[in-house]
């Protein structure tokens, strides 16, 4: 069951690709960006670019970025937590920390059900967008306009329209 | 995609055959490597060597060098056209 826009989200504490732990409360963001992806689903490796775009384009204006990956590892090993630091360090310039979500429950909490899925929370960590980055996972140019306007309007204080997209990717690979 | 290019090179769409591929077990059976998978004549259109079999999302190279879900148009009209009777 999908979090319904203007709940807050549920709070989580996860271990990242950098040795460290992150979670929603403890922060001071302006907006917080939470995505699923995962190593070898086509289409969140289509969006990456303009996902890691996004969130070097927002860092300044206070936005926190999350990725989460809850792929089962045992069934699709390359979306392990091993693999997922080697994939960080091999391309060296990840603006944001790459979560492992191994028990899958934070996605179950949030809903999430595809890489990429998107969710904008303000500033008091309520949800105000979720869904695709953009209309096409296969034109770079759209360059992840509709995570970009949600953004826009969660930083101006304004509600994002549309507030909810269908999620494009493959379906998160849950555990047999 | 795979309609359109038959459609395009003259060959019949009807003769597509959908195969769901929804256990490890027909995974390896199928030495199938992700999907979507696209045999023509048994032949893979992009095709993968070594590649392990399972359920797993399939990722395609573009000739720009993008990844993507699905295969490049070009590859796929290339290679139907390689199982067309001369």
């Amino acid at each position: 069951m999908a979090i319904p826009i203007g709940e807050r989200a549920p709070d989580f504490e996860l271990p990242a690709t950098n040795g460290r732990r992150y979670g929603l409360a403890a922060d001071d963001a302006s907006a917080t960006l939470v995505y699923w992806t995962c190593n070898h689903c086509p289409y969140a490796l289509a969006w990456h670019d303009r996902m890691l775009d996004v969130a070097r384009d927002y860092a300044e204006r206070g936005v926190r970025v999350l990725a989460i990956s809850s792929n089962d590892a045992e069934s699709y090993p390359a979306d392990s937590f091993e693999a997922m630091a080697d994939r960080v360090e091999r391309d060296g310039d990840w603006p944001h920390p790459y979560l492992y979500d191994e028990s899958q429950q934070v996605a179950r909490d949030w809903g999430a059900e595809r890489t990429p899925h998107v969710y904008v929370l303000d500033s008091d960590l309520i949800l105000r967008y979720c869904g695709a980055p953009d209309a096409d996972y296969d034109d770079p140019s759209q360059g992840a306009a509709w995570l970009r306007a949600a953004l826009d309007a969660v930083l101006e204080g304004r509600e994002p329209e549309p507030a909810e997209t269908e999620a494009v990717g493959c379906t998160i690979k849950w555990r047999r | 995609m795979l309609r359109e290019a038959m459609d395009e090179e003259g060959m019949d769409p009807a003769r597509i055959e959908v195969r769901e591929v929804d256990t490890d077990e027909s995974a390896e059976r199928e030495v199938f490597v992700g999907s979507p998978t696209i045999r023509i004549d048994g032949a893979d259109v992009q095709p993968l060597e070594g590649a392990p079999t399972g359920l797993a999302c399939r990722v395609y190279r573009r000739r720009d060098g993008r990844t993507s879900p699905l295969p490049d148009p070009e590859d796929l009209r290339d290679a139907l056209r390689a199982a067309a009777p001369s």
